[in-house]
């Protein structure tokens, strides 16, 4: 014990908060800052169409990651969790089809909706769990395709084929959140909130313990784990990022229809991920940039290729071919090899001391 | 022999339930039985080990007794509870544990993650959401786990960055975690240097003695040190059971098994 006593030490010295502010890597501050100051010098579209859509997406991204990532279960049904909670929040709260809303105030509709895409997830998770590897991708898209077929189809509910228009976010504090700052500073809150719950999460047990059901479930079970319980469990957590980012894509484009949930975001999701890369939270989000990137300016720069504007897919394809080939682990494997070759020594190809 | 059945009566007169009872357990894998009607009653405290040549059933018989499969038919009591329909998970918080032949680890983790994983595997709050902090209960035990299994200075390390040895030894303080009862060792000494074998039945023989286990050991050095009673296994059929000494001299086992094996 006599040993155990000099290593020890504490995860927080005496310094308290100071010290632990100043072990947050210079990157974080930097990438923090630029984020809080953007809207002093984007433009409207910038905020809220290119880095608003790219927070939105990277939550959703950010639930698959979650999934894939830590718990080794690929989902495609997370766009469809994240519909789950747009349409609620237009069916219980306002929007332009007065026949179906129910109008109930912010606060009673937006949480019952996330209940619900908890509830929808915990349903899909429970069903696909039992699965491993293709078939889990298969359950979950069925799911999502089911999901989108019932939504078109459904006229008492879903409002078919043209879903709801006029969903708006509620005037909270007497301000616009549709407006490009408000939605910005908005999207960006969430996503932040998301992000560090997730990276708080992978060092929790729940967290912990869902890498090691990820690596070796026979294991967990040999330790006194219920695998299934952790892994249903993980979709139902997994269901919070994504169905606060279906409300925030919700507002953004005033409407919901079966086209948000269809077979093809779904899929855009898991491009998404996998273009960022699942091995960090932060994948994600540099997924989501990228695609949103893609979707808003590939077009233009077909056109003035004087190429058809409808290629712009074949693009995203072609970019995900090439990272799926050179970097199966995406961006972030690309970055993490960079810097491990830095890091080498270039004569004895050693590693250099730590940096 | 005789000890053995005479321990046994005792126990049997005092109403006390043994650790472990298996009760013509078979388990077929298709048309192939790896087990067949085998009974072992081993006592709370006992140190017994299972020897056999490769496919005698013994690593099978491990796997009914923890459930990663099974058995097809009989039934298994652990403390007089019978467990036979529970899913590992439940056994193994009923103070069950095992290691495993082929290292089963969680390699991206370091080793006091995996210690702790194990050690939170079997209390509460397996589905905490808030991070352990170093001062945390279960931390402190995961980490006088490592310490038990003279992994120490390598605690922080990823289980990848470990040698063979060392990922032995990590097997065994995962099985540690907790209040174990009862834990099944399976062949912990195999590829382990005479230093590291040396250090293994240090280990096993300092448990304290409250703590009964199985080993599986093709080692006889280890396995008669570190045991009290002896389980010879054959074609899946229990083939002899006695003291070390016993076995050592019986005939039938010398032709069986020592006598292959030494050449």
């Amino acid at each position: 014990m006599a040993v155990f006593e000099t290593r020890w030490q504490p995860a927080r010295p005496a310094g308290g908060w100071r010290e632990w502010v100043e072990k947050i890597p210079i990157g974080y501050w930097a990438v923090g800052i630029i984020l809080l100051i953007m809207p002093a010098g984007a433009s409207d579209f910038v905020l809220f169409q290119i880095f608003g859509w790219t927070f939105i997406l990277g939550m959703i991204a950010l639930s698959l990651m979650l999934l894939g990532g830590y718990g080794g279960m690929v989902s495609l049904a997370q766009m469809s969790v994240a519909g789950v909670a747009g349409y609620m929040v237009a069916i219980l709260g306002d929007s332009a089809i007065t026949d179906i809303s129910q109008g109930w105030p912010w606060f009673v509709a937006i949480p019952l909706a996330l209940v619900i895409a908890v509830l929808f997830a915990t349903v899909t998770g429970w069903l696909a769990v039992r699965t491993e590897g293709i078939y889990t991708i298969m359950i979950t898209l069925a799911i999502a395709a089911a999901f989108f077929y019932f939504c078109r189809q459904n006229y008492t509910v879903f409002n078919g084929f043209s879903g709801f228009n006029g969903v708006l976010p509620p005037k909270l504090f007497g301000v616009d959140w549709r407006g490009p700052k408000a939605f910005y500073y908005l999207t960006l809150f969430w996503a932040a909130v998301s992000y560090f719950a997730v990276v708080y999460l992978s060092r929790a047990p729940f967290g912990l313990a869902l890498q090691g059901v990820r690596d070796n479930p026979r294991r967990m079970a040999a330790l006194g784990y219920d695998v299934t319980a952790h892994r249903v469990a993980a979709y139902a957590f997994a269901a919070i990022p994504a169905g606060i980012g279906g409300i925030l894509l919700t507002w953004q484009s005033a409407q919901i229809s079966p086209g948000t949930v269809g077979i093809g975001p779904a899929i855009d999701v898991l491009v998404i991920a996998v273009i960022g890369g699942m091995r960090r939270p932060v994948g994600a989000f540099i997924g989501a940039f990228i695609y949103v990137l893609f979707k808003t300016f590939a077009l233009d720069v077909l056109v003035a290729l004087g190429l058809s504007g409808e290629r712009f897919q074949l693009l995203i394809g072609l970019g995900f071919l090439l990272i799926v080939f050179f970097s199966p682990d995406g961006l972030l494997g690309l970055w993490d090899r960079w810097q491990t070759s830095l890091r080498r020594d270039p004569l004895t190809g050693g590693e250099r001391g730590a940096p | 022999m005789s000890d053995v059945a005479s321990v046994s009566t005792r126990l049997a007169a005092t109403g006390t339930a043994n650790a472990l009872e298996l009760r013509g357990v078979s388990k077929m894998f298709g048309a192939l039985a790896a087990l067949s009607d085998v009974a072992i009653t081993v006592h709370p405290g006992e140190r017994r080990a299972v020897l056999g040549s490769n496919g005698a059933g013994k690593t099978t018989l491990f796997n009914c007794i923890t459930g990663d499969f099974p058995p097809t038919s009989g039934s298994i009591r652990f403390f007089g509870e019978d467990i036979t329909a529970f899913p590992p998970h439940e056994r193994i918080r009923r103070g069950l544990r095992r290691t495993y032949q082929i290292s089963l680890l969680f390699t991206g983790l370091s080793v006091l993650d995996n210690v702790y994983l194990a050690c939170r595997g079997v209390s509460r709050g397996r589905f905490s959401f808030i991070r352990p902090r170093r001062s945390d209960a279960l931390m402190a035990s995961a980490e006088n786990l490592v310490e038990i299994v003279h992994l120490h200075d390598v605690r922080d390390s990823t289980v990848s960055e470990l040698s063979y040895g060392q990922q032995r030894q990590l097997e065994i303080a995962m099985a540690l975690a907790g209040a174990p009862r009862f834990i099944l060792f399976d062949e912990p000494a195999a590829g382990l240097s005479p230093t590291e074998r040396r250090e293994l039945v240090d280990i096993l023989t300092g448990l304290p003695s409250h703590m009964g286990y199985i080993i599986i050991e093709h080692d006889m050095d280890v396995a008669l040190r570190v045991a009290e009673s002896v389980t010879m296994m054959h074609n899946g059929r229990i083939f002899k059971e006695g003291k070390p000494a016993e076995i050592e001299d019986d005939p039938e086992v010398q032709a069986l098994y020592l006598g292959v094996n030494d050449g």
